[in-house]
């Protein structure tokens, strides 16, 4: 299944990277937040919204990056350059990711920033939509965000063009091991 | 026609931006959808959407208190109304209640449909589309000219231009770059405004749930940034159970974009906390708008089942043409005039109803296995009930309805025409207002004796078990008589006899796909009676277009208009008719006919009618009976579009009927092929007609011409 989501997914420029663990995927995940560039000041900064994941992780190596928020705001958000949440399930046969958004934060970290980095246990992967919808639950969450890849649009003559109002970028992180080691 | 809309028709035409585009992208449409739908069983998929947008337009009133209640229960406050003057005074005042100065919207075809936009602008409030392509057309002042891509009528340097006074600042047409300043140019709009307006793409009653399909991202921020939320959604949307988005979440972006799934997929099922921790105001206005009187249309309820993906627009050989402007100021193409004819009135689809050239392409794709093109025809029927049909139209109908008459004034033609065929086959040009319809066409001359003078020379063999009647139809009896005698040369070849009964007039579809349904009725009769006379094992026709009149047009004529007398008969008939091509093919298989041997005969191209491909689905037996003589089969680019003859289309339209035959004979002839077959007598008349003035030497042939001289009598008969 995973084979057959990171095809899908790469097929619609999502980028999609794979862990062992949490530590292993915290490591890739600091790299990637110091290779972006990410500082404490307008354009470049990032926000994390709550996620299991940052209660299994030595929160100390991201807290040591500047200009990384955990506490989101929307204006905070509005001025990152990279937002990160962890999300609930994924589809294989479209490459979709899935989520309980309900919470504000989680929205605001996918939407205005131009790269939204996607944490994911492995176990969460469902075939297709038929079978996740016997898993969830649409009475207790009001807001459910299904992403497929980053933010597109083809309104200029039909060329497709990434990027509009969402991210530029999509970067899915897979974590097999998600409690235990850190 | 009124001169507007044939103005509007040939600017259409003539706006080389249009049409290149649209040509452009319903080719790689094509294509890309195919790919899109891999591995699915497109059959079943829209079999499930069918069956369950079906069952809630029948209980529409049920599912919506039923949404309502659910919905309500969640926190969510839902407003119905049939009235869409209602609906803009409902958001009117929230906004006004709220101190709302501002507004984002995603792509809502719902609140374009009631003009809201205009509406709230009057009251002082400052609107935003926030689509990229909504948001080209607003700046533009313009209306969507597709469901899905509004502003697909534009060239990137005209957005450009017009991007470049909204930022002051001049913009090159780099689109990745245009893109960006939209980005840029929305963001603020996002953040400062204070109410968001959706619609929605299905509305599940048993949760009270909306779920929005998008790409670009912005229906996710419209739905969370600003502290409330207003969804305007058509009651055709509710579907009953949380499953059933599964099947139109399959369907809508293959079928729309010929995406897996758009990038992003939202379902709310209630209010959500705003950044500031407050509770999002969340309301949800469910609209009817004639659609429950459409719901209890047993004709028009089909329509419901559509899930708005406009595939029925991208393979429109029409479409792709004028594109979308053509059709009015809201829903366009096929739905879009079955939309309009509803919710706007039966008489704003007057025109536009015309422009279907019954290919039958549309209802190929529809994901919601709606008959389209059937539906247009009915609102032609209704049409011509409610206004009468025109005066010029009426004599003609009135002259085919009385065989003799209408008979006698086809051999009339036949001298009438003599000074413009010029002793060719042809008329190439006509005089004055009738010279459109030789543009680009040469017109067959009627012959100097038709097939049913024809027939009574031919000495056909004595004693033969067999006898089909055959329905010659108007185009072969009295334009193009050689195609029935290659008939009964084949059919005599196989040990039938051939009758041709003298009552036998035209086949009504000229009446039928001009509404003149009573017209139609009485042809049916009339034929009926003709070709039921004589005991036959079999009715046989070349031509595609009568072959669906016998085989399933007269029943649906008289049960339309409620006529039951000939009912049983047309069934009789029904059963017995078989078009040429199916009944050789079935004559060689059972070793009745056989080709001569060894024929190498060259390469050939095939072009299907739409009538034998969509409705007879009978576009193998001509390949594999070519293929058997001993051609070589080059098949041609989209070689089951129409060629732009529809019956009366090609003289009532003859400007767009000419640039899709143009087409056609381009493909023709990009396959290097010398003959181009086709089972239909109408095809031969546009295409042989349009080899003709282009002078490429490609011969232009009925398939029973061809065969006539290459199948034998198998010896193993008798």
């Amino acid at each position: 299944m995973y084979e057959q989501f990171k095809a899908r997914a790469e097929g619609v420029s999502a980028e999609v990277h794979r862990f062992a663990t949490a530590a292993e995927a915290l490591a890739f995940l600091v790299g990637f937040l110091e290779n972006e560039g990410v500082a404490d000041q307008a354009g470049r900064s990032g926000v994390f919204a709550a996620c299991p994941f940052l209660e299994h992780v030595d929160r100390s190596r991201l807290a040591a990056i500047p200009g990384l928020a955990f506490e989101v705001t929307r204006e905070r958000a509005a001025a990152a350059k990279v937002g990160i949440s962890q999300v609930d399930w994924a589809l294989a046969d479209t490459g979709t990711l899935v989520q309980d958004a309900t919470a504000i934060d989680k929205r605001l970290v996918s939407t205005l920033p131009a790269i939204h980095v996607a944490l994911i246990e492995t176990g969460a992967l469902r075939p297709d939509m038929p079978s996740w919808l016997a898993d969830v639950r649409p009475e207790q969450t009001n807001y459910i965000a299904m992403i497929t890849g980053p933010s597109r649009t083809a309104d200029i003559e039909r060329v497709l063009t990434i990027g509009v109002h969402g991210p530029e970028r999509l970067v899915i992180v897979f974590i097999d091991r998600m409690e235990g080691e850190n | 026609m009124q001169r507007e809309f044939k103005a509007s028709i040939d600017r259409a035409l003539h706006d080389a931006n249009l049409t290149g585009a649209l040509g452009k992208f319903s080719e790689a449409y094509k294509i890309n959808r195919a790919k899109a739908y891999e591995g699915i069983d497109f059959e079943a998929l829209r079999g499930r959407i069918a069956e369950l947008k079906s069952s809630a337009a029948s209980r529409l009133d049920e599912l919506a208190e039923l949404f309502r209640k659910n919905a309500e229960a969640r926190g969510t406050k839902v407003f119905r109304t049939s009235n869409p003057a209602e609906v803009r005074d409902y958001i009117l005042k929230v906004a006004r209640d709220n101190g709302v100065k501002s507004i984002v919207k995603s792509k809502s075809m719902a609140t374009e449909e009631i003009h809201l936009n205009a509406f709230l602008e009057k009251a002082g409030i400052e609107v935003n589309e926030t689509d990229l392509g909504e948001w080209i057309i607003q700046l533009a002042g313009q209306t969507p000219s597709h469901m899905v891509m509004p502003a697909i009528h534009m060239t990137k340097e005209e957005v450009a231009d017009l991007f470049s006074k909204e930022v002051d600042e001049r913009l090159s047409s780099d689109i990745p770059r245009l893109v960006k300043v939209a980005r840029g140019e929305m963001r603020p709009k996002f953040l400062r405004a204070d109410l968001g307006i959706s619609g929605a793409n299905i509305a599940v009653a048993e949760t009270g749930s909306i779920t929005l399909v998008t790409n670009e991202g912005n229906a996710r921020l419209v739905t969370s940034l600003p502290k409330i939320h207003i969804a305007v959604v058509g009651i055709e949307k509710l579907v009953a159970s949380f499953s059933d988005i599964a099947p139109i979440l399959k369907a809508l972006p293959r079928s729309a974009t010929a995406q897996l799934l758009t990038s992003y997929v939202s379902i709310i099922s209630g209010p959500t906390p705003n950044s500031d921790g407050s509770m999002k105001e969340l309301h949800i206005i469910l609209m009817d708008n004639r659609r429950s009187e459409m719901a209890a249309d047993p004709m028009f309820k089909e329509a419901m089942q559509c899930i708005r993906c406009a595939s029925c627009l991208n393979v429109c050989p029409i479409f792709r043409l004028v594109g979308g402007h053509v059709f009015g100021k809201v829903y366009t193409g096929g739905i879009g005039t079955i939309l309009t004819a509803w919710y706007d009135e039966l008489k704003s689809s007057e025109e536009i109803q015309g422009l279907c050239i019954q290919c039958g392409a549309c209802k190929d794709v529809c994901p919601g296995r709606i008959d389209i093109p059937g539906l247009i025809m009915e609102i032609r029927r209704r049409l011509v009930k409610e206004q009468g049909m025109g005066l010029a139209q009426k004599s003609i109908f009135s002259v085919v309805n009385n065989r003799r008459m209408f008979h006698a004034m086809l051999r009339a033609a036949s001298v009438a025409a003599k000074p413009f065929a010029r002793g060719t086959k042809f008329i190439r040009h006509l005089p004055m207002f009738l010279a459109d319809l030789t543009d680009g066409r040469s017109l067959p001359a009627i012959a100097a004796k038709p097939f049913r003078d024809v027939v009574t020379a031919i000495d056909q063999p004595k004693g033969l078990k067999e006898k089909a009647v055959f329905y010659a139809g108007c185009l072969i009896d009295f334009a193009y008589p050689e195609m029935g005698e290659a008939l009964v040369t084949i059919l005599n070849r196989a040990g039938i006899e051939v009758v041709f009964p003298d009552g036998q007039t035209c086949c009504g579809a000229p009446a039928r796909y001009n509404g003149a349904y009573e017209v139609a009725a009485k042809n049916a009769a009339d034929n009926i009676q003709a070709l039921l006379a004589e005991p036959a094992d079999y009715v046989v026709s070349a031509c595609p277009t009568c072959t669906v009149a016998l085989d399933h047009e007269f029943i649906a004529t008289f049960e339309s208009l409620g006529q039951s007398r000939w009912l049983p008969q047309a069934r009789e008939l029904a059963a017995k008719t078989i078009d040429f091509s199916t009944l050789v093919k079935k004559l060689v298989d059972e070793g009745r006919l056989t080709f001569k041997e060894g024929q190498q005969l060259g390469a050939i191209t095939y072009h299907d009618s739409c009538h034998l491909k969509r409705t007879l689905k009978a576009d193998q037996p001509p390949r594999q009976l070519l293929q058997r003589a001993g051609y070589e089969l080059a098949e041609m680019f989209e070689c089951d579009i129409c060629c732009g003859m529809g019956g009366s289309y090609s003289l009532k339209l003859p400007e767009i009927s000419a640039p899709i035959l143009q087409r056609k004979l381009h493909n023709i002839k990009a396959t290097g092929a010398p003959l181009v077959a086709m089972d239909c007598p109408g095809c031969v008349m546009q295409i042989r007609g349009g080899m003709d003035q282009d002078g490429a030497p490609v011969r232009v042939r009925h398939t029973v011409e061809i065969l006539a001289e290459q199948v034998e009598a198998s010896s193993r008969q008798h």
